[in-house]
């Protein structure tokens, strides 16, 4: 009954034949050929991620993504022009724009105009041709390699950005990192991105993740962050990808002594997402403030992972997060904090709620403590339930009709994982997201 | 006769940093002395330092307590002996009844002083009396030590063990911060009513309010870790009127 | 309190790290020879004079057992288990029959004096052995494999209550076992499960019937003695409608160097408007302070409301054991039903814990409570694991969850793992974990009122766990506060 699986499934089988054919065309030297073969074959060892594997316990791969797509060419005139609205969600906020069109990186379309003193831009793939190891940057402490998704990123990640702020810069603008899948026929999309945010330095990193409805894409992103001592970095990723996608997202960061860190994860579209974190806070004295919220309905799996490593003495860290669950989605948020030996003085808390709408609604949650270091104060909570009617008839009382009032309150219940989120505009922009999804509900 | 508390060129620091800088006071039996000063003068740690507080450091001076060597005593033996600190902010142990709690403390002491233990309706019964006394209601006894207490009920908690235990010495922290006017005098009250010939207090504060309610016979001001300046209990309404700013420049 | 006091004196007396219960009965015993096979499984059912049945529902367990894996999902390491090394059957030699306790073996009975268990009734009912005695206790022995005394089945009988040794329950109610055995822990539900439903030896089993409210509390204490045997007890208890019995369970070993399995299944069966509460005392051999020697103690307890209104509650306090692998759980099936499980884990030394609770919500307006108290101290790792899930049709399921973990010292670990499913929007669940150690100004507040160090961590641990010792019958209570405070000898630098 616990016989190890064997039989390779469908897209197991897939994305093997994709990456023996792509092998040969994938951008990098001998160093990152090699590290794509490690990848995949680690991969290969562990199959797709099932739920005996106990981080993947509610989210099951080998269920859920039933085939390998084919990987995406470069984009052709055509998905250039659908990708010219590309993060329209922030439009109301001055950004510089980055681009990345069905995984390849297209200047062309990105703000790359009048760079601040101390932030470099470049793409990816040609990072990689250059033999360039980013792929293995600053990645052994975090998350084994053998991760699936993060060990299939590794393998077939063809393009991305990376991006770097020089030690004491200051970079005001935020950096938008607009991701857009086009076209009707379904493809795979692999990419890689770094940004290293050097000592003292701040910025402000904005993901989109976008793409066409009707259709069963697949995405595959990754994203490393190295930010150094000192640092600043507020970093938020809204996922809306089409209802038909499927996404996996994987975030590493590295976070240097008295750094802060604040991220928000916000997911709102795909049909399968899986979006996880993986924090370090390895310096002394960091600070780190990681929320998100999800928005889930129709038959949507949502699932937010998060593993906050304290390796170091005096951090704090602080979470939050909510997940909406409406019609027969499912909402999984699996949370740990982990605190080494070394890292005493810690202080830690987590929050996780879930406010399911429908009886045919799921939620998950397996907040979790692992404490080796006995000076701390960690603590987490999570909650499900539905909304309170009593809540709800006060404010019918008050003569605001019923679903006007289910609103009101579901912006609230979100609200409260928005309330880190410095940035007037891109809070604004969440809400109005939040305000869409809620008018579209019936 | 022997001073009940003699304090010989005291100083001390905390996590390095030098708090107090050459201290000296003799408090006697009978005598209410009040130590006045800023924030950040060392009151409080003046108070910490007397009780044996793990983290700071004696790096000079002595400090005799009814003629024996305080430093030698561990903070438990320095309670059995009679010094009692009522804190500036007392602690709260969730799941251990007041009660339980007194018992604890007054029979460890009791056995470090090879004395009798006090049995439980004994014990009962004296607590109850003087629960009543500063008007406590049973039901607080019964309640997990200070957990839930307002700022008032744990300052008469405080005063309340004060009273249990009998001690020689008491030094009351700041037992005014957070008080309003009504329970500022059920406290005072209640320490009053423990000034007796064999007992000393020392009564540190930032204002001399509380100094309306139990008068002292002495009154010194701390600046920078010394004691800068004694007198007779008008000093601390010339303080009140003039502030500390004279101290302050004085002293650095 | 008295108990306080009493702990901090148990703490004063005992020097250095000691386990009181480790000394070694010499009895001759009967054993067949070491391993596992088919053949051992009908040598155990033979010499229980079993019923063709029962010997059928063990060899298919057993066979079941060959195709599975030890799992391996929590968190404790332990050196392969050699499965084929271990004696499982062991009972003293004497007479095969007991008709009273003159012929239980005096070694026994002085075993059972030296842990503090009162098997003569007249003694007990003499106030002998315990002054409260007003309270009745009927206490069922097990030494090994089998059982060797059951107090009081005159009274119980009276009052229609049924409790015996299960060998003896298989054969005099074999339509009662027959209906309930393996229905809440079915012989296919784990490894060490189906393990113990091939080999297992004895344990206790109780029926109260309809309506009757058990007279007195039922206790079994569970005693390990002989070298290199497993022990696999199975304790079996049926509330029939509207009934009620408090079940006490104790356990303790002789200190060896070597490891010892324990595996056992311990069923509840739970009908309208009836309630079991269960406690435990897990006191088995943790190990000497360098982590040899020690019980592994795998153990798989359930029960079932399966009643309109039914309740289980569960306590225990763990203090032993090298490994503890355990997740006393209930199913909440019945409409209103109410499951609790209350837990104090302690681990000190290279103890390893792995412990928590199941609470799985199918009937409507279900409801559970989950309070969970760890403390780490020495290089011990001490993990709460608790599922609490809503089936689709669980209306209105509640649960209330709050683990607490206390870490003593720098080089131990306090894991919370929860799993919080809700596949219904009508179902509210609360969790909150904290994991801290004893504040430094709490024990100076308490050390400058008089208390030394020891005293005042002693203090502090008891406020701790007390929502938890609470729930325990008093007897137990008393003895539960002095274990852990023993339990922690030597924590405190």
């Amino acid at each position: 009954m616990n016989a190890p699986v064997s039989i390779k499934t469908e897209a197991e089988t897939g994305l093997a034949e994709t990456f023996a054919a792509a092998r040969p065309h994938l951008p990098g030297g001998p160093t990152v050929a090699a590290a794509r073969a490690a990848a995949f074959a680690a991969f290969s060892a562990s199959g797709l991620p099932h739920r005996r594997m106990e981080a993947w316990k509610y989210t099951d791969l080998r269920r859920l993504m039933r085939d390998a797509k084919p990987l995406a060419g470069a984009p052709d005139a055509l998905a250039l022009d659908q990708a010219g609205t590309a993060g329209a969600l922030l439009a109301g906020l001055d950004v510089r724009r980055l681009v990345v069109v069905n995984g390849t990186f297209v200047p062309e379309l990105s703000d790359l105009a009048d760079l601040e003193p101390g932030l470099a831009i470049r793409a990816m793939a040609d990072a990689l041709a250059a033999d360039n190891a980013v792929l293995n940057h600053g990645l052994g402490d975090l998350v084994p390699e053998s991760e699936p998704a993060l060990a299939l990123n590794t393998a077939l990640a063809g393009d991305g950005v990376v991006v770097t702020v020089a030690p004491g810069a200051r970079i005001e603008r935020p950096l938008h990192l607009a991701f857009i899948a086009t076209g009707a026929t379904a493809t795979a999309m692999v990419t890689r991105s770094l940004v290293v945010i050097g000592a003292g330095a701040t910025a402000s990193l904005i993901e989109t993740h976008e793409g066409p409805g009707g259709c069963d894409y697949q995405v595959n992103t990754a994203l490393q962050l190295v930010l150094g001592d000192g640092g600043q970095l507020d970093h938020a990723k809204i996922i809306q990808e089409g209802g038909g996608a499927l996404h996996l997202g994987t975030l590493l960061a590295h976070v240097g002594a008295n750094a802060m860190f604040n991220a928000f994860a916000f997911t709102l579209g795909g049909l399968v997402v899986r979006n996880q974190m993986f924090v370090n806070l390895a310096g002394e004295g960091t600070q780190a403030n990681i929320s998100g919220a999800s928005l889930l309905a129709g038959k949507q799996h949502g699932d937010t992972t998060l593993s906050i490593v304290h390796a170091a003495p005096g951090g704090q860290s602080r979470e939050v997060f909510k997940a909406v669950v409406d019609e027969s989605a499912r909402a999984v948020f699996q949370g740990k904090i982990s605190v080494q030996q070394a890292a005493q003085k810690t202080d830690a808390r987590m929050m996780a709620r879930a406010l399911l709408l429908s009886p045919d609604a799921e939620a998950d949650a397996k907040p979790e403590l692992e404490i080796f270091a006995d000076d701390v104060q960690c603590g987490h909570g999570a909650t499900t339930g539905t909304l309170d009617e009593q809540l709800k008839f006060y404010l019918q009382a008050r003569g605001i009709p019923p679903k006007e009032a289910e609103a009101l309150l579901i912006l609230a219940f979100v609200g409260e994982a928005m309330d880190g989120i410095a940035r007037e505009g891109l809070r604004a922009a969440l809400e109005t997201a939040t305000e869409a999804w809620l008018a579209a509900r019936d | 006769m022997t001073a009940l508390l003699e304090i010989r060129n005291l100083q001390a620091e905390v996590a390095g940093r030098q708090i107090l800088n050459g201290l000296n006071l003799t408090v006697n039996k009978g005598e209410i002395h009040a130590i006045m000063g800023p924030n950040g003068a060392g009151k409080s740690t003046l108070s910490y330092v007397l009780a044996g507080k793990p983290g700071y450091e004696i790096t000079g001076g002595e400090v005799a307590f009814n003629g024996e060597d305080l430093f030698a005593m561990a903070a438990d033996e320095r309670a059995a002996k009679g010094l009692f600190l009522a804190f500036q902010y007392p602690l709260e142990i969730p799941g251990v009844a007041t009660l339980t709690f007194l018992r604890a403390a007054l029979n460890a002491q009791r056995r470090t002083r090879g004395e009798e233990e006090l049995s439980s309706p004994d014990l009962l019964k004296r607590v109850r009396e003087l629960a009543k006394k500063l008007s406590i209601d049973a039901d607080m006894l019964r309640r997990p030590l200070n957990v839930g207490f307002s700022g008032g009920e744990k300052k008469r908690n405080e005063t309340l063990q004060m009273a249990l235990l009998e001690p020689l010495l008491c030094v009351l922290d700041e037992t005014d911060s957070g008080l309003d006017i009504d329970a500022l005098k059920v406290v005072a009250n209640g320490v009053n009513q423990l000034r007796a010939p064999e007992r000393g207090m020392i009564v540190i504060t930032h204002y001399q309010r509380l100094l309306d309610y139990i008068v002292p016979d002495v009154v010194h001001v701390l600046a920078a870790g010394r004691i800068v300046e004694t007198g007779g209990k008008d000093l601390a309404l010339q303080l009140e009127a003039t502030g500390y700013a004279q101290y302050q420049s004085e002293a650095a | 309190m008295a108990a306080v006091q009493e702990t901090v004196e148990q703490v004063r007396r005992i020097d250095v790290e000691q386990y009181k219960y480790g000394f070694v009965t010499e009895v001759e015993s009967e054993k067949p020879p070491k391993g596992l096979s088919e053949d051992i499984v009908r040598y155990i059912s033979a010499r229980k004079n079993e019923p063709e049945w029962m010997l059928e529902w063990r060899l298919e367990a057993y066979r079941r057992w060959l195709t599975m894996r030890e799992p391996e999902w929590a968190r404790v390491n332990y050196p392969q288990i050699d499965y084929q090394d271990l004696y499982y059957y062991s009972a003293p030699k004497k007479k095969p029959e007991l008709s009273s306790l003159d012929e239980v073996d005096p070694e026994i009975l002085k075993t059972y004096e030296k842990l503090g268990i009162p098997l003569r009734e007249q003694e007990l009912l003499a106030g002998v052995v315990r002054p409260e005695g007003e309270r009745k206790i009927a206490v069922d022995a097990v030494f090994d494999s089998v059982s060797v005394a059951t107090t009081f089945q005159k009274e119980l009988k009276d009052a229609g209550v049924i409790f015996m040794p299960i060998s003896e329950a298989i054969r005099e109610h074999p339509e009662l076992v027959k209906k309930y055995l393996g229905s809440v822990v079915p012989t296919s539900d784990n490894y060490f499960a189906t393990l113990n439903s091939a080999v297992f030896s004895d344990g206790s089993f109780v029926y109260v019937p309809e309506g009757v409210r058990c007279p007195m509390e039922l206790s079994t204490y569970f005693r390990i003695n002989e070298r290199n045997t497993g022990q696999f007890e199975r304790t079996l208890i049926i509330a029939d409608k509207g009934a009620y019995v408090s079940y006490l369970e104790g356990c303790t070993a002789p200190q060896r160097d070597e490891n010892q399995l324990h595996a056992a299944v311990v069923e509840l069966v739970v009908m309208d408007d009836a309630e079991i509460k269960y406690s435990t005392v897990q006191n088995w051999y943790p190990g000497n302070a360098d982590g040899v020697g020690g019980i592994f103690n795998f153990v798989t307890k359930r029960g079932d409301c399966r009643g309109r209104n039914s309740k289980i509650s569960w306590t225990q306090v763990e203090t032993g054991s090298a490994i503890t692998w355990k997740y006393p759980s209930c199913i909440l099936r019945g409409d209103n039903s109410s499951g609790e499980f209350y837990s104090i884990a302690i681990s000190n030394g290279h103890q390893q814990v792995d412990s928590g609770t199941k609470m799985i919500h199918l009937g409507k307006n279900t409801s559970s409570r989950i309070i969970s108290k760890g403390i780490a101290a020495g290089v011990s790792q001490n993990t709460y694991r608790g599922l609490v899930s809503a089936h689709k049709k669980a209306d209105g399921a509640r649960n209330f969850t709050a683990c607490d973990s206390l870490l003593i010292g720098d080089q131990c670990g306090a894991h919370t793992v929860p799993y919080i499913e809700a596949k219904t929007p009508s179902a509210v669940f609360e969790h909150e974990a904290t994991t801290s150690k004893i504040s430094e100004d709490v024990l100076f507040y308490c050390v400058q009122r008089g208390l030394s160090q020891e005293e005042a961590v002693g203090l502090v641990v008891n406020g701790f766990v007390k929502e938890v010792l609470q729930q325990l019958p008093m007897e137990f209570a008393v003895e539960a506060q002095k274990l852990i405070s023993i339990s922690l000898e030597g924590s405190v630098g």
